[in-house]
């Protein structure tokens, strides 16, 4: 626990000494568990010159990991239809949705590597939870060629070239479970779809969503803040949203 | 298994897994003098981990600090009759691991359980006669009452500096909370105002969220907290949150007599004639198989392992659901968590999106035997309470009932009462039934090609009464805070794996005072083996209506006494 302290010490933290100083924490006595030291963060030196650097530069993560075009341009349109632009504000594809589902599924979260994926499979109770042998990254790579073929046979056109009303129709036929597929079930795809779609929406810009924090803005979420202890009691007050990135270095 | 495993020197005692319970057992135990080895299957944390915590995704939805189900889980059925299947993703429950286990990514929420709940069978008849009791419904008496736990209670608040104000219509305390209530918010005060109008009791919920910096009698200091609403499923980067990390297990190893080995996941208490001779483990970053002898073997590794440990190691006596005979993995019981109201306000908005784990407003008025159930099917009760632990945007997306899932209504609604909505949730308790139990899997194992241990499990009758009277209860305060609008009630269901309600598993090797009805005596030591103690939730016979942490520690504390008098004596403790 003490060993970085003093590395620690020569990188200090205003933000952090600032709120060490509010929370009233006595100095001296004995202080473990890092209560103390460790409320100062690493900090790399040449960090305010990367920063500058990385605000100038390009965003490199709008390009795909897992999907084909095609397949992106059905997601973008998808999930948009589940969650649209609108009066509040933007809806997923201008939040970035569509990168962050293509980048998660090409991680742990793609190809389910934290669960129990053993056999033997079994068609259980509804309870019992999912039980199918496929991971995320197959069943959108067949969720989206189902949402396809459902599209050409019911409208005789590529799901992205179909109008909004009938986008929204393929997609509530998948939701209800009205699609016949033998391979994976509709409505879960579509669920998986729907909250990943939350997921993009409303996460740390960090994972290629909330673009710009747009998604937190629309409904006066103010991200990851380091403390509320001024405002807890107070009334609803806007203020003004931070992301992680405001925590690293600073 | 390979046959030959390294051996190490004998130690006084090894405790497996290092939450809580095995927290508080190694402080105790050290500071008397007794050497420790802490076998923890996860690895070494602190609170440095945790300055890039505020990420909902990262550690609320992807688990972080969680158990990794690819390597272990357990089976689940509603019933007998139904195959168990594996619990492949996370819901209903979220498993503890790595050095401190859910002590770390717990909300603070610290309760005693009430005189009744250690009573119940007696108190339940003395009452109400024993036809109140149905056929199957397996209560029993705890073997200890709450006087006589009181003392363990107030070291565990001490110890963890719980901040709070006493329950109007709590049981006797011997000392005032070490700190005082945490702040409260525009919300809460709402809930304070309806339900004094209503004539019930409310109070400031007691918390582990330290209201302000607090020294405990160990020496321990820790920051206040900052409300940062990154609390449940999060670790704490101020070490504000009462954690083992940041309390107990420093106070272990300060003492010099407690070694903590992480990456040791344990499979086996070895065993010669009734007594246990110390425990076989797998070093996980070589794989390498290890035997640690000790005098003394306290399993503190979560209900379901505690349960594992013993059935796959052969000591106790296996619970047969048809007898009702034996005791291991018996009285299996949760929470009826669904109980609860929500409420939409139209024309003001709330600072929910701030808060802390443990901070609330309370009210006791039905839980336990505070109130009468003559006229009611059902025993006790729950706790009733509006929380504020920050309502993060990917998770809270509540909309009225009749709203479509997703589209443009439905984004519209979530966006206008994302401020705009509040719920009042009732915690029910949860009645053991004979066939509710804890047994191994048949099928399914874990990395080591050991079997998981498996639920069968299903609400009652009794649990779908409960959870109409709660959410009645609920949907009165709510209206009575002056929502414009609120959901109406909705039946429990069946039990269902999939959606989170509490990680408040109880039972498998409960408590009492007789050998043949429990498996451990109020010391938590086995009544089949004096030197095996088992702590946790794992001893409760039922789950009150309450979060269950408090009472664990409570229990812990205890059994630390028990086991520095074993150390001394030896035979069973009386
Ligand atoms: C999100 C969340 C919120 C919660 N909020 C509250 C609350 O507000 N109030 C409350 O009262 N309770 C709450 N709880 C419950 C509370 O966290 C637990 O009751 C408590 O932490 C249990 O402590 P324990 O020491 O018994 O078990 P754990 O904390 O689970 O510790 C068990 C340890 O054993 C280790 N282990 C398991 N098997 C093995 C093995 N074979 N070999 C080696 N090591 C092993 C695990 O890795 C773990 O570290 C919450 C739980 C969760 C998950
Ligand atoms: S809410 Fe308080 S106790 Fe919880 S993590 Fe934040 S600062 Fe720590």
């Amino acid at each position: 626990m003490a060993e970085n302290a003093n590395q620690q010490e020569k990188n200090e933290s205003l933000t952090r000494r600032r709120f060490l100083k509010n929370s009233g924490i006595a100095i001296g006595g004995l202080a473990v568990g890092g209560a103390l030291g460790s409320l100062i963060p690493f900090k790399d030196k040449t960090d305010k010159d990367g920063v500058k650097t990385e605000q100038k530069a390009e965003n490199y993560n709008l390009a795909l990991m897992f999907f084909t075009q095609q397949q992106f341009r059905m997601v973008e349109a998808a999930t948009e239809r589940i969650f649209p632009a609108d009066d509040n504000g933007p809806g997923a594809k201008d939040l970035g949705v569509a990168y962050f589902i293509d980048h998660q599924l090409s991680g742990d979260w793609g190809f389910n590597a934290r669960e129990y994926m053993q056999p033997p499979f079994f068609k259980g109770e509804k309870v019992q939870g999912y039980q199918g042998r496929l991971r995320r990254r197959e069943i959108f790579d067949i969720g989206l060629r189902e949402l396809q073929n459902h599209s050409l046979k019911k409208f005789e056109k590529n799901f992205i070239d179909l109008d909004e009303e009938q986008q929204i129709e393929v997609l509530t036929d998948f939701a209800e479970d009205k699609v016949q597929l033998t391979t994976i079930s509709p409505s879960g795809f579509f669920n998986m779809m729907r909250t990943a779609t939350l997921e993009g929406a409303y996460s740390d810009p960090l994972y290629s969503g909330n673009r710009n924090m747009d998604g937190w803005k629309m409904r006066n979420y103010p991200g990851s803040q380091m403390a509320y202890t001024d405002v807890i009691d107070q009334e609803f007050k806007v203020i003004a949203p931070k992301s992680l990135k405001d925590h690293l270095g600073h | 298994m390979k046959s030959v495993a390294k051996k190490l020197p004998k130690v006084d005692v090894v405790i497996v897994g290092v939450g809580w319970a095995g927290g508080i057992i190694a402080a105790e135990l050290t500071k008397q003098g007794l050497n420790c080895v802490g076998l923890e299957r996860g690895k070494e944390r602190k609170t440095e981990d945790y300055f890039m915590v505020h990420d909902e995704l990262r550690y609320a939805l992807r688990y972080e600090l969680m158990q990794d189900l690819s390597k272990e889980t357990i089976t689940f059925r509603g019933n007998e009759k139904l195959r168990a299947l594996p619990m492949r993703q996370y819901g209903s429950f979220i498993l503890g691991d790595n050095l401190g286990g859910s002590g770390v990514h717990w909300n603070g929420q610290t309760y005693r359980f009430l005189p009744y709940d250690f009573e119940i069978r007696s108190k339940t008849i003395e009452r109400y006669g024993e036809k109140k009791i149905p056929k199957d419904m397996t209560i029993q008496d705890w073997g200890i009452t709450y006087d006589e736990l009181e003392p363990y209670f107030d070291k565990f608040e001490k110890m963890a500096g719980i901040s709070g104000e006493e329950n109007p219509l709590g049981p006797k305390r011997s000392s005032p909370y070490p700190t005082p209530p945490m702040k409260t918010t525009p919300a809460l005060e709402k809930f304070r105002k309806a339900a004094t109008n209503l004539k019930l009791h409310p109070y400031n919920r007691p918390s582990g969220n330290l209201s302000e910096a607090y020294t405990n009698p160990d020496g321990v200091s820790r920051a206040a907290c900052q409300y940062c609403a990154y609390c449940e499923r999060f670790g704490c980067e101020y070490g504000a949150k009462a954690d083992p990390v940041v309390t107990v297990i420093p106070v272990a190893k300060k003492t010099g007599k407690f070694e903590i080995r992480t990456h040791s996941n344990v499979r086996r208490v070895l065993k010669s004639g009734n007594k246990a001779t110390g425990v076989m483990y797998i070093d996980t970053t070589t794989g390498e198989e290890i035997e640690q002898p000790a005098d003394i073997v306290v399993l503190t590794s979560y209900v379901f392992n505690n349960v594992r440990l013993l059935l796959q190691s052969g000591i106790g006596r296996p619970y047969n659901p048809n007898s009702g005979t034996g005791v291991i993995g018996k009285n299996y019981a949760y929470q009826v968590q669904k109980g609860s109201a929500t409420g939409f306000f139209e024309k003001e908005e709330f600072n929910t999106f701030a808060g802390a784990g443990a901070l609330g407003m309370v009210l006791d008025d039905y839980n336990g035997d505070n109130f009468d159930h003559t006229k009611l099917n059902f025993i006790h009760g729950g706790s009733i309470a509006i929380s504020q632990t920050g309502l993060r945007p990917i998770s809270n997306n509540k909309v009225p009932k009749g709203t479509p899932t997703w589209g443009k209504e439905f984004k519209a609604n979530s966006v206008k009462y994302a401020n705009r909505m509040l719920s009042v949730g009732g915690q029910g308790a949860s009645m053991p039934f004979k066939h509710h139990y804890l047994d191994l899997d048949p099928t399914y194992k874990d990395e080591f090609g050991d079997p998981l241990v498996r639920i069968t499990f299903d609400f009652e009758e009794q649990d779908r009464q409960l959870a109409k009277y709660l959410n009645e209860r609920c949907i009165e305060i709510m209206k009575e805070m002056g929502a414009d609008l609120v959901d109406p009630f909705e039946e429990l269901g069946p039990y269902d794996i999939t959606t989170y309600q509490s990680t408040h598993n109880t039972g498998g090797v409960i408590m009492g005072a007789d050998p043949d009805a429990s498996a451990v005596n109020n010391y938590m030591q086995m009544w089949d083996a004096e030197n095996v103690f088992v702590v946790g939730a794992t001893a409760f016979p039922h789950n009150s209506g309450y979060n269950p942490t408090g009472t664990v520690g409570a229990l812990a504390y205890r059994a630390a006494e028990g086991i520095l008098s074993y150390r001394d004596k030896g035979g069973i403790l009386a």
